[in-house]
């Protein structure tokens, strides 16, 4: 991978990486979250000036309303899969949240405010139990989360039956819907404690030790270890955070639906996910920013909306989504094969042009460098 | 350095986020006057949306099909809408798109009762008339209710319909569903009340539970015919022990001799009535029950009617209506279908 500068050992050697060349902008704009930004900005205006009742007043509230609990768990998705590690078990954490607020409420006769701290801990420890199956187990993600989820799921339904619990106060069920600049706003007030939690995460992702060790493990986390990060318990982390973020979610479902059901938010740990991959983040890890993923969660959300106003059924609302994704995904297989094929041109240009095997290495540590400059 | 740039990049993606989503929101506000008049349209042309339980779901196809004639009827404008699976929460998003859209009315059939008790508020907030049918939400969310049947109704068109198909004389049993279904001992109830008030020669020896299990279902129907052998006739209050029992005595000697009748579908149930084992089987027609929702909601609409008790109106062929207790309309008496009308279904 150092091949490239061990080549060149004087000082300028690191102008002829392609990455460096290119300008600021060229780095803003010609990246994967910025193509998901711009296509939601498409979507957006083109809905706002073709979709009937798009530019209504409720439909940024309804919109926000509906994708919240999606952009609140995408955050720790995101870094988990950064990773290279993957939680199906969210929305069954969700369910399982909801379920204990309501027997807690109900039952136990528990104010909402404990209701809801004894339901984030036990998904923090939902977290915790994957966290520790995964990191310090060493059993793939995928496996002991596709277990979780029918666990958890099953101890949520075990909880409440197929019955519904829903006499919960209505100062706590107005608040999950309540606007943040009073009536007529477009904005709820979940979105406050959701840019609370985004700030936070991007501090932690993009701007931190632990961040760098997320992107490190994600990478390679065989070098990650030998670097100094530890890899256990950055994952075991990342697990807990879902955990917590999810039973919040639930929290926050619960109340607005004013419903604590066995079976609710099932499924949705696949519009997570299906949002995060198309904001750009790899799903072999490694790479990934937050402003694409959130740029991810929205566009879906608009999408739905827009077509659901144009009268569209489910199904091809989900078609166009499914689609989407799946471009999405072929496009960082594209891209990266017309960079490197854009970076051998240029290289064969240059004096120094070797033979075939050494245009390989620099391919190889162009898309090295490329990869590390992502983040 | 590397990372720096990143960080840049990031930060002007942030921004640049942030900044479309403001403009987005002020865009929204300043265009407030547009949903407005796509509501006020409801002048001439009356909006009915029907949001059934799910999609796809041939009951539900049935009801739509009538409340769309209707509509059509009226000269309004009908669109159907709903989720692929029954959740109330898929539902919610629906009923928010139509208080979006501000369509004139919304009939919908309540996959909870409470959980989109707030959206159906918000909807008539916004103005638009809320009817439920099939299944109904808290009282106070909506502002009627269309009732397929009651449970006097279902009761004794089944005691009818066996005290016919018998001669008014016999024993008779019961298949029901599980042992504790809440409709069906209620209706149970009922029908035992009735045979003995006016049919005192029927005589109920049995009552038997499939659990609403298909193979438990039809082997308590050939338990029950063994263990009584002058059994003149069957009575199930659910479809799925009706079409069970109806697949067993098909196939067996009991063919016509037993009778047998309940409450069931037209598509489970078609077969066994062209081959003679079901002479008539009840449950309301899906068709009429939408079709009377959509004149419900085009009357509250108009004004014609406010959901109080008392209120009347007309829905076209099916004839007038009068509201009852708890803003309630009930279609009428179950629907019988027999040989001579049961191709006239598809659901």
């Amino acid at each position: 991978m150092s091949t490239a500068t061990v080549d060149r050992p004087e000082g300028r050697a690191t102008r002829t990486y392609p990455a460096y060349s290119r300008s600021l902008w060229r780095r803003v704009l010609l990246t994967r979250e910025f193509a998901v930004i711009a296509l939601l900005a498409i979507v957006y205006f083109y809905s706002n000036a073709n979709v009937p009742a798009f530019d209504g007043p409720l439909t940024l509230y309804y919109l926000f309303l509906d994708i919240a609990p999606i952009l609140l768990i995408a955050l720790p998705m995101t870094l988990v899969i950064i990773t290279g590690e993957i939680d199906l078990s969210v929305a069954s954490v969700m369910g399982l949240s909801s379920a204990l607020i309501g027997v807690l409420h109900a039952d136990a006769g528990m104010s909402i405010p404990l209701a809801a701290l004894v339901a984030i801990v036990v998904g923090a420890v939902c977290g915790a139990f994957n966290g520790f199956l995964v990191a310090y187990v060493g059993l793939p993600s995928l496996a002991v989360t596709i277990g979780t989820l029918a666990l958890y799921r099953g101890i949520a339904q075990g909880l409440l039956g197929t019955k519904a619990i829903t006499d919960f106060p209505e100062k706590w069920t107005d608040l999950a819907k309540e606007r943040i600049f009073g009536d007529g706003s477009s904005y709820p007030m979940i979105l406050i404690p959701f840019v609370i939690l985004l700030v936070l995460f991007v501090w932690l992702l993009h701007f931190s030790t632990f961040g760098r060790g997320v992107f490190e493990i994600g990478l390679n986390d065989e070098a990650a270890h030998f670097s100094g990060v530890d890899v256990e318990r950055t994952k075991f982390l990342l697990f807990v955070l879902a955990g917590a973020v999810s039973a919040f979610a639930g929290l926050y479902f619960t109340l607005r639906f004013g419903s604590a059901r066995g079976d609710n938010a099932n499924g949705l740990e696949l519009q997570v996910i299906a949002a995060v991959l198309l904001g750009g983040v790899s799903i072999f890890g490694g790479r990934g920013a937050l402003h694409g993923v959130v740029a991810g969660v929205i566009l879906i959300g608009v999408i739905s909306s827009a077509m659901r106003l144009q009268g569209e059924t489910v199904n091809k609302i989900n078609i166009v989504i499914g689609v989407l994704l799946v471009l999405s995904v072929i496009s960082t297989t594209l891209l990266g094969w017309a960079q490197g094929f854009l970076s051998r041109r240029r290289r064969s240009s240059t004096p120094i042009s070797g033979s075939s095997s050494e245009d390989g290495q620099r391919r190889q540590a162009a898309a090295a460098t490329e990869s590390t400059n992502e983040r | 350095m590397k990372v720096r740039n990143r960080r840049l990049s990031a930060l002007a993606a942030v921004t640049l986020v942030a900044s479309l989503a403001l403009t987005a929101c002020g865009g929204s506000d300043s265009d407030g006057g547009s949903d407005g008049a796509s509501g006020g349209g409801g002048g001439g042309n009356t909006t009915v949306t029907f949001l059934p339980k799910n999609l796809g779901n041939p009951y539900f196809d049935t009801s739509s099909k009538g409340g769309k004639a209707a509509v059509e009827e009226f000269g309004g404008t009908f669109d159907e809408v709903g989720p692929d699976t029954a959740s109330p929460d898929a539902q919610v998003q629906f009923i928010n798109t139509a208080a979006q859209q501000g369509v004139n009315a919304l009939v919908v059939s309540a996959n909870d009762p409470e959980a989109i008790c707030d959206a159906l508020n918000e909807a008539s907030d916004a103005g638009t008339k809320i009817v439920t049918f099939d299944s109904d939400t808290n009282p106070d969310c909506r502002d009627l209710f269309i009732n397929q049947a009651t449970a006097d109704g279902i009761a004794k068109v089944q005691v009818d319909m066996i005290a016919e198909q018998i001669g008014d004389a016999g024993e008779v049993a019961i298949l029901s569903a599980a042992a504790n279904a809440t409709n069906q001992n209620a209706w149970i109830d009922t029908m035992k009340k009735e045979l003995e008030a006016s049919h005192p020669n029927i005589k109920l020896v049995d009552t038997v539970y499939g659990d609403d299990d298909d193979q438990t279902s039809f082997d308590k129907t050939a338990a029950l015919l063994q263990s009584h052998p002058n059994l003149k006739g069957i009575i199930s209050p659910t479809t799925v022990g009706i079409a069970a029992a109806a697949r067993y005595l098909s196939t067996s000697e009991y063919k016509g001799k037993v009778a047998l009748t309940g409450l069931g579908t037209p598509n489970q149930m078609r077969e066994y009535v062209k081959d003679g084992t079901v002479t008539e089987f009840a449950l309301w027609n899906p068709e009429d029950l939408g079709y009377l929702a959509a004149y419900a909601a085009k009357a509250l609409v108009d004004g014609d009617i406010s959901g109080k008790e008392g209120d009347s109106f007309t829905a076209g062929k099916l004839g007038d209506f009068t509201v009852g207790a708890d803003a309630t309309v009930l279609l009428g008496e179950p629907y019988r279908f027999n040989k001579d009308n049961i191709d006239d279904f598809d659901f």
